[in-house]
């Protein structure tokens, strides 16, 4: 991080040697589907309430790296560490590590059975064990953080993209994640809705979430990233701050990528 | 006799209607009483093999697909005859109301699970990926987030399976369960009129018409639009 003395420490302090507390750790990451190698040696950090940005072309292994960090996809090999744990241990408990790991899609995935409330409250109440009045007082207060209070009983088919999308990220937020990954989270969305979640993100990275997102809004990224790395063919070609990537980057592949989605 | 009169005598007869009809009605309470026992046990058995079949234990699974091919292939009748005469052949006597029962169950059972199966897979893997991701376990998922949506999918074909199946209790006849076209069948011979099958037919229809009409309540009261 930037290394000057705020007023406010942004964490506990750390053991010596380490700059802050990396709540993800990725090292050395492979994953194949078959002989097609998606990832080949990612090592990443994400430190606590830092917003990390990982953009590059389709293809080039984002989603499946997120996928890898709450193991929806079996990496071949590496490790990943969540909030001090090895997720990628065998005998990891993979159902109590996901509860500290919040994950939204790019197609939202809201359970079409429930209502808005009760898609937040399903894994409070069967997962996090808590009682039907205490789910709901955590739903209602994690759809009001969203903006979407007035919601609450609306099935999903009720709500526009950019609604369902917010309800998604409060399903996952309400469980308290130590962090948050974000899969293409507006790719699927209108143009006029886009500003809804990209605000709700914005607020949740002011609020300290530690979140590595995923996506192509390279505006927002350059506003609230504090990190951004690009990605191809399964390695990272460079990382640094936005500034740094979007205004001088290094590699001929980065400049070429960000002249392609340059409007 | 005019061939109006004549026709009349033959299918409405009104002495032998009224003479069989309390026969008749005997039989339309056992038809009610198998109908339902089939529909309860036969879907319950095509949900405990969906729920085994979702785990996807590779030789559970063999068995469960030979099974449903099976049962979805044989003609009930077949079955019926071949447990009912050839069960006590080695010791195992079923009454006639027990093999229908059984036999139907199986059939429904067979065809609830594939059609089950079939919900199951329709369902979105970003459905999975989501609960999965929030902790639930694989039951839980099942449980709570794919059977629900799977099972609402399935309603219309599961209601217009359930009747062509449910109506199969008819096959009673052939191995003396006194449902209601066995009943009319005795009348029949008795009578030497065909009025009593008239009665059967309607019987039938009164029962199974509205078992249809339940079945479209069922289909729109599960329906909901796809966001």
């Amino acid at each position: 991080m930037d290394g000057s003395v705020s007023s406010v420490p942004r964490s506990l302090p750390s053991d010596a040697g380490r700059p802050a507390e990396a709540v993800l750790q990725i090292s050395d990451l492979h994953m194949a589907f078959g002989d097609l190698e998606v990832l080949k040696g990612i090592d990443l950090s994400v430190a606590e309430q830092e917003l990390v940005f990982i953009i590059g072309p389709s293809g080039s292994g984002k989603s499946t790296l997120l996928r890898c960090c709450n193991r929806l996809e079996e990496p071949n090999k590496g490790t990943i560490i969540v909030d001090g744990e090895e997720i990628t241990a065998p005998k990891a408990n993979l159902n109590k590590l996901r509860q500290r790991i919040g994950m939204v899609f790019q197609s939202f995935n809201l359970y079409p059975h429930l209502t808005a409330q009760a898609n937040v409250t399903l894994a409070l109440r069967k997962v996090a064990g808590k009682s039907r009045i205490e789910a709901r007082e955590i739903a209602l207060a994690a759809l009001d953080r969203v903006g979407l209070s007035d919601k609450s009983d609306s099935y999903p088919n009720e709500l526009s993209g950019g609604q369902q999308q917010r309800v998604a990220i409060a399903r996952s937020l309400a469980l308290q994640p130590r962090v948050m990954l974000f899969d293409e989270p507006t790719s699927a969305l209108d143009p006029e809705l886009v500003g809804d979640v990209l605000n709700v993100m914005q607020d949740m990275k002011e609020g300290g979430m530690t979140m590595l997102v995923v996506s192509h809004e390279m505006r927002f990224a350059m506003n609230a990233a504090d990190q951004v790395v690009f990605m191809d063919r399964g390695v990272i070609v460079e990382q640094g701050t936005p500034d740094r990537i979007f205004k001088h980057p290094e590699h001929q592949r980065t400049r070429d990528f960000l002249g392609k989605v340059a409007h | 006799m005019t061939p109006w009169e004549r026709f009349v005598d033959a299918f409405f007869n009104r002495e032998v209607i009224v003479q069989y009809l309390p026969a008749i009605g005997k039989g339309v309470v056992v038809t009610i009483e198998l109908a339902v026992l089939v529909v309860i046990s036969g879907i319950a058995l095509g949900f405990l093999l969906v729920v085994l079949r979702a785990y996807r234990v590779a030789p559970v699974n063999a068995v469960i697909v030979v099974f449903v091919d099976v049962f979805r292939a044989l003609p009930p009748l077949v079955l019926i005859l071949l447990l009912y005469f050839g069960l006590p052949n080695i010791d195992v006597t079923l009454s006639g109301f027990a093999v229908v029962w059984l036999t139907l169950t199986l059939v429904l059972g067979a065809f609830a699970e594939e059609i089950f199966w079939a919900g199951v897979l329709s369902v979105e893997k970003g459905q999975w990926q989501a609960a999965r991701s929030t902790g639930l376990g694989f039951g839980q998922t099942l449980f709570y987030v794919i059977l629900p949506q799977a099972v609402r999918m399935t309603v219309p074909p599961l209601t217009n399976r359930t009747i062509a199946i449910t109506k199969n209790t008819a096959l009673g006849t052939v191995v003396g369960v006194g449902e209601i076209l066995n009943q009319a069948t005795t009348a029949q011979s008795f009578s030497g009129n065909a009025s009593p099958l008239t009665v059967a037919a309607i019987a039938f229809l009164l029962i199974f018409v509205p078992v249809v009409y339940a079945g479209r309540w069922i289909e729109t009261r599960f329906a909901w639009r796809k966001g």
